[in-house]
């Protein structure tokens, strides 16, 4: 749930103006819209990667569970894991396959070698990559295939144990065949998770959403249930990019 | 140019000069690095033949001429070690907090020119600084103590800008994905970062102790002795040093004999060469390793 959200940047660019916007648990929102719309800067402030950045103002509520996170008694480290990001490059980190997955549970004091064992195995299996990978789990991360690497950084995602998962443009660096492995791991996994998808084209908003957010130049446009917002969008601008005339 | 394709001429004459430019690169570099090789060489063999095991393990005697070097050779071992734990430690960590936690501001430039500046000072400025400040202020005497805190100082800008030279050459990505993660920002640098960076930090480690072994000045008023009939047994007593008994067996003992000078030359060589190969190695199996 987000109230009133803006964001401005250092260099004075509104990258959020006051965004509004519920979204569901189990169910895939799409987020959408021409770059620079303001897309990835909302899904920084929702695990507040930015607090660090040249953010120079913020304000407005993000309520997760009834708590604003924004608030200064939250602690960013543990909301972000809460809510996991897939990056839209697969960033393997310098490590094995397996320590890329125990990362996130080593960070919070688990040593115990059965619990991560079994952790790992959890987590890679749900990200569909366990049967290609459990001979090798001890390999280095970056000598398995781009898209592997990307199902490899969601199980890191999976493996804390979050409650949202926000994806960045997942598949923007994937060939089609990944792609699709990726989408439809995610259709399966919505039912447990709330799911933030920042698609990389208008079709593939359209084939992943439960709801649709459309944005452009830090607003929110249009937001609809299901598939309404691609087929019969209210806002002229929306249709017009829904229709390929700008993006 | 082959099939009957007509050679450009254009196209013939910058091929050449392409040839010619290389040649030409290849011989100042062969220009540069026969000097080195021509040291190396002479010093070996003029030295090579008075290296003897009672060379390396017996005391001098008779006033240098005759004996070994054993207490030099210890000395600039302790005093090799004794700099790593002051600098490295020291160097290390404020690299990393320059690299990672320092806010871009003019206070953090100020310090980053002043640590450039410090590692073009001349030796001889830290030996006097090393003389007034350890030596006489804090009465640490003429010790090892001494020695080592001088010799750190001098070490501690060229350890402290290749580690944070080494951290920020670690892409940013992992950082940002290691945050994500639920990573603390010294989580991030204590298991990411540093690991990635550590062939870099190694090398400038190595390279400044190497360079704190092989210096005369900034020893010479704070710790070395000119003889001494026993090793040192405390970290306040003065030693000898190979870099120092270099310099007194070649300027101040006569009837010295020119085979020992080569001698101990060529110790000194073999250990600060022996570092440098040590920090060669250490680059290249990073670099074999390197994984991104």
């Amino acid at each position: 749930m987000i109230e009133n959200l803006n964001l401005t940047y250092q260099d004075g660019t509104e990258s959020l103006r006051n965004v509004s916007l519920t979204i569901a648990a189990n169910a895939i929102t799409v987020l959408f819209g021409p770059a620079g719309g303001g897309k990835s800067s909302l899904l920084r402030v929702l695990n507040r990667l930015n607090d660090r950045a040249d953010v120079t103002k913020l304000t407005g509520k993000v309520l997760l569970n009834g708590k604003n996170i924004l608030d200064p008694d939250v602690n960013p480290v543990e909301l972000r894991r809460k809510v996991g990001i897939v990056f839209s490059r697969p960033v393997p980190l310098p490590l094995t396959i397996y320590e890329n997955v125990a990362y996130g549970l080593r960070l919070m004091g688990e040593n115990r070698k059965a619990r991560l064992d079994q952790a790992v195995e959890q987590a890679l299996r749900e990200a569909v990559l366990w049967d290609e990978v459990y001979d090798r789990l001890h390999d280095p991360a970056i000598a398995i295939s781009g898209g592997q690497q990307q199902r490899l950084c969601l199980a890191r995602v999976l493996a804390l144990g979050p409650e949202v998962i926000m994806l960045d443009e997942p598949t923007s660096a994937l060939d089609p065949v990944s792609t699709a492995k990726i989408e439809s791991l995610m259709q399966e996994l919505k039912h447990r998770f709330t799911i933030i998808w920042v698609p990389h084209n208008v079709q593939q908003a359209a084939r992943m959403a439960d709801y649709a957010a459309f944005f452009l130049q830090g607003e929110l446009i249009e937001f609809a249930p299901e598939k309404k917002l691609f087929v019969y969008p209210k806002d002229k601008r929306t249709e017009d990019y829904v229709e390929g005339k700008f993006g | 140019m082959e099939d009957g394709l007509k050679p450009n001429p254009i196209l013939i004459d910058s091929h050449r000069k392409e040839k010619v430019s290389i040649w030409l690169l290849r011989l100042i570099t062969l220009f540069t690095v026969l000097p080195i090789l021509a040291i190396v060489i002479y010093i070996i063999v003029k030295g090579a033949p008075s290296i003897s095991w009672e060379f390396i393990t017996a005391f001098p005697r008779n006033g240098m001429r005759e004996g070994g070097i054993w207490p030099a050779i210890v000395g600039t071992l302790y005093l090799t070690v004794g700099t790593a734990i002051f600098s490295v430690p020291l160097g290390v960590a404020a690299g990393i907090y320059l690299a990672e936690y320092a806010p871009d501001n003019s206070w953090t430039r100020l310090i980053r020119i002043a640590i450039i500046n410090l590692a073009g000072i001349p030796s001889v400025v830290y030996g006097l600084f090393g003389l007034g400040v350890f030596v006489l202020f804090l009465n640490f005497g003429t010790s090892i103590l001494a020695s080592c805190l001088t010799l750190s100082i001098m070490t501690l800008p060229t350890i402290i800008s290749t580690t944070e030279e080494a951290l920020r050459q670690v892409p940013y990505s992992f950082r940002a994905v290691s945050r994500s993660l639920g990573a603390t920002h010294w989580q991030t640098t204590w298991r990411i970062v540093l690991p990635q960076a550590m062939p870099g930090v190694l090398t400038g480690v190595i390279l400044g102790l190497e360079r704190a072994a092989g210096e005369t000045a900034p020893i010479l008023f704070t710790g070395v002795s000119f003889f001494l009939p026993q090793l040192p047994k405390s970290i306040f007593d003065a030693t000898m040093a190979l870099p120092y008994h270099i310099f007194v067996i070649s300027t101040s003992v006569p009837g010295m004999s020119v085979q020992i000078q080569y001698g101990t030359v060529l110790v000194l060589l073999f250990f600060v060469l022996g570092m440098n190969l040590l920090a060669s190695l250490v680059r290249i199996r990073a670099r074999a390793r390197r994984q991104w």
